[in-house]
């Protein structure tokens, strides 16, 4: 159990492959992974969706589900050969030798039991202790990972406790039996930077107090970077890389990890530098514009404006802001801080309690919501959704998704014409036409993502409010995507609300940023001020929080 | 366009149906049954009410398979005769509930606030009566008739059709394409009407095949207590309250194939419902 069994590898894999049976056949989701982790070690397993890092991490605590199988190699687990164990062993396996944290913490908690209850549950079901003893081991387990006030948190429901406290209680369930091997697979995607941080640091810190070896599996290299001593880069069910995380991103050496390490975006890359230089799309000279001539009106200016939720709540408070056509504002902050309620205000969406929004000098906020879509400028002010695989309606195409704003908004006919404009905008946001006959269904994240977009131009707004729009998508998928928005802009001279967590994202595409916090603007400025220098701690907390991959100086000191 | 999009859809039927094959049974005896109902005049041997006191309470012979009953009439014929009626009566009802209580159902759980409330109060005192009391309450009221009978299965149906659809538009109704809708310019009623419905459909037809079976045993059980159609219109219902005077002297027959009628239809019916789910839903195709 102790560390001290040295040089022999705690977990070894050795050609893992792992088949599921799909409609369409057998698909290999994982072709031939070897790894081995030492007493201790953090590795961190980095991969896009489809990769195959979490059907790895299933394979090795045998929780694949019923399509899935592994069809070739072995996995050595302290020595011993636990591919195909079964039963009794799987049962002294799973807790107490290694244990797994899943992505949402709130759908691994059972939500109707008591948090206190689900970690005693844990200790019992490997261990004979009374009922008491494990409920006393279980308050010393969310003591130890931070869970203020444990004792009154015993009782409480997991919807009673943020993402992050249902995370850390996962982490308690999950150190319980004292594990030697621990799988975090995207412990903490969906959870704000800043507590994505705090959480981050206390598995670290766990994991080294109790000796745990940890497999980290990220879609995000940085957060790799910054937590693990040696990262594996998958693609396609393969192992393309494997290194310490400096030289991984600095000295990459397979094209798909170059790729990788381009696409995400640091402290300090431009949109340009995101797509290696084949792919880049040109950029559009920017043709500086002649200043507006005097008394033209700003494009939008918002004016105190606040949001009151019918149970009485303040969701934004007193929030001003004014843009000029074809500049970009960011507007950033942690979930809850109201900046998609903001956005929907300004998109028209939802009525604002309080205030004014003017567009174009007309006072738009006036205009209930409810009728906005008979307004001439609904055309004008268009929305990207976060999430491309719920912003398509399911039973349209591609097609329908973006004809639909035409055949509303602009009294476009079916025929030629829309078919026209249809195709033109498919290929302005590079969809290929034939995809157009697709439902969403059958189109990948970034091919939605793209669908979501030409749909919000295609009647030629002349502001966009981008919520989150990259979230939801792959770092190579987002680098894309942030082109494209960056070239549309600047074609149409399109202004942007970009409403992001992503302070990287929004320092690249934004002129101006806003930070945001339960409502309230904390801090405005110019977004490379800002970030370079911000004048609030809350700010501070959030540039600090976002994991970077340190900058190529520090590999030459390491 | 439409010719890709039929012939998907028939693949896609057919790849469900052989992966299924407790659906395909059950689809071939609902449609069995429609057809049944639909050429029953020309189906039916004798004539359903004509009577023939020689050969009443015959047993199942060539000449009558099912038998006769005490009024000499060919159990068969009336059986087939009588699937026309209660499927007419059943497919109505589950039509109106459905067209009422869809539309109620989704505009309450997208626009939520008093209107949900007010009628999800009056769900609740529908759905506090037993349900089979009220129907024959309503009966009592407005009349031994069709159109009665009909209406009293709608509503008391009505209220499972709202409360489904308030829940299905509702997870739904903060989804982003329900938002880009509206900034296409849509109003909220149109979303809700020609965005949102669509979507629930195949949750709804679900449960539409399940509430046929359950209307076709309402149906008769109306007419088994002598409050739906009257003798001597060939009815299930019917057929089995007057035939269960004569099961304690043997004559089964009387009761045991129009039970056999009821209880194969309201089988399909169910059977099919889970199918039909997998069939109607496009995320289910590749």
């Amino acid at each position: 159990m102790t560390a001290s069994e040295g040089t022999r590898p705690l977990l070894e894999v050795d050609n893992l492959k792992v088949t599921f049976s799909t409609r369409r056949g057998l698909v290999e989701a994982v072709r031939g992974v070897s790894l081995s982790l030492q007493p201790g070690e953090m590795l961190g397993l980095v991969g896009e969706s489809g990769s195959g890092k979490s059907v790895t991490g299933f394979a090795i605590t045998h929780l694949l589900d019923k399509a899935g199988r592994i069809t070739g190699g072995q996995i050595r687990f302290k020595g011993q050969d636990i591919t195909r164990a079964g039963g009794a062993d799987l049962r002294s396996l799973h807790g107490a030798a290694m244990a797994m944290i899943f992505q949402n913490p709130r759908a691994a908690l059972n939500p109707i039991r008591i948090v206190g209850q689900q970690v005693a549950d844990a200790i019992l079901a490997h261990r004979r202790l009374s009922r008491q003893e494990a409920l006393d081991e279980a308050l010393q387990l969310l003591r130890a990972v931070q869970i203020r006030d444990p004792e009154r948190r015993m009782s409480a429901y997991p919807h009673e406790l943020s993402g992050g406290m249902c995370q850390r209680v996962m982490i308690a369930v999950a150190i319980s039996c004292n594990p030697s091997l621990l799988i975090a697979d995207e412990p903490t995607t969906g959870l704000d930077v800043t507590t994505q941080k705090v959480v981050m640091d206390l598995l670290a810190r766990i994991a080294t107090d109790r000796g745990m070896a940890t497999i980290l599996i990220t879609h995000d290299l940085g957060l790799a970077a910054r937590y693990c001593a040696r990262v594996v880069v998958m693609e396609q069910g393969r192992l393309v890389e494997e290194a310490e995380p400096l030289t991984l991103f600095h000295r990459p050496q397979h094209p798909y990890t170059r790729r990788l390490v381009a696409a995400s975006p640091t402290a300090t890359s431009r949109i340009e530098d995101l797509v290696p230089d084949g792919e880049r799309i040109p950029l559009v000279e920017i043709t500086e514009l002649p200043p507006p001539p005097h008394g033209t009106p700003l494009l939008l200016d918002v004016k105190t404006i606040a949001k009151r939720f019918d149970d009485g709540t303040l969701g934004v408070a007193d929030f001003s802001m004014s843009m000029r056509g074809g500049e970009s504002v960011g507007l950033v902050g942690e979930s809850g801080s109201g900046k998609s309620t903001t956005s929907r205000m300004i998109c028209r969406l939802i009525d604002p309690s309080e205030g004014e929004i003017l567009f174009d000098g007309q006072a738009i906020g006036q205009i209930p919501a409810r009728d906005f879509h008979r307004s001439e400028l609904r055309k004008d002010i268009q929305i990207v959704f976060q999430d491309p695989n719920d912003s398509l309606n399911p039973r349209y195409t591609a097609f329908d998704c973006i004809a639909h704003p035409l055949l509303r908004l602009m009294n476009m006919r079916a025929g030629d014409a829309l078919r026209q404009r249809v195709e033109e905008c498919a290929d302005r946001v590079g969809l290929p036409r034939e995809l157009l006959q697709r439902f969403p269904h059958q189109l990948s994240g970034g091919q939605k993502a793209r669908v979501g977009i030409a749909r919000a131009i295609a009647c030629r707004p002349r502001l966009l409010v981008l919520d989150e729009p990259t979230a939801a998508l792959d770092v190579s998928v987002q680098a894309v995507v942030l082109q494209l928005l960056n070239k549309l802009r600047r074609q149409d001279n399109l202004a942007f609300l970009f409403v992001s967590h992503d302070l990287n994202v929004v320092r690249m595409m934004c002129d101006r940023t806003i930070v945001l916090r339960t409502g309230v603007i904390v801090e405005q400025g110019e977004s490379r001020a800002l970030f370079a220098n911000p004048q609030t701690d809350y700010t501070r907390a959030l540039v600090d929080a976002v994991p970077h991959i340190a900058p190529p100086a520090a590999l030459a000191t390491a | 366009m439409s010719t890709i999009e039929t012939s998907s859809t028939l693949r896609h039927t057919a790849f469900v149906l052989r992966g299924n094959p407790v659906t395909a049974v059950a689809a071939g005896g609902a449609l069995l049954l429609a057809l049944i109902a639909i050429f029953a005049p020309w189906l039916a041997p004798y004539d359903p009410i004509a009577s023939e006191v020689s050969v009443a309470l015959q047993p199942p012979s060539a000449a009558h398979w099912a038998g006769t009953d005490q009024l000499g009439r060919d159990v068969l014929s009336r059986l087939i005769v009588a699937s026309r009626l209660d499927l007419t009566i059943a497919v109505t009802a589950v039509a109106v509930s459905f067209a009422l209580g869809s539309v109620i159902g989704a505009l309450c759980g997208y626009s939520g606030g008093r209107l949900d409330k007010a009628v999800g109060r009056f769900v609740d005192v529908l759905m506090a009566f037993p349900l089979f009391v009220l129907a024959m309450a309503m009966v009592a009221a407005l009349g031994n008739r069709v159109e009665n009978i009909v209406i009293a299965t709608a509503i008391i149906n009505l209220p499972f059709y709202i409360r489904f659809a308030r829940a299905e538009v509702n997870i739904r109704r903060n989804l982003g394409w329900v938002e880009a809708a509206r900034a296409c310019g849509e109003s909220h009623v149109a979303v809700v009407l020609r965005f949102l419905l669509p979507n629930v459909l195949p949750a709804m037809a679900v449960q539409m095949s399940l509430n046929l079976g359950w209307a076709i045993l309402n149906a008769a059980g109306l007419s088994f207590i002598g409050l739906g159609v009257k003798p001597p219109t060939p009815e299930w219902g019917i057929m089995v309250a007057e035939g269960a005077r004569f099961i304690s002297t043997g004559r089964w027959w009387l009761v045991a194939f129009p039970g056999f009628a009821l209880m194969f239809a309201v089988l399909c019916f169910n059977l099919l419902g889970d199918g039909l789910r997998d069939i109607l839903d496009p995320r289910m195709r590749t």
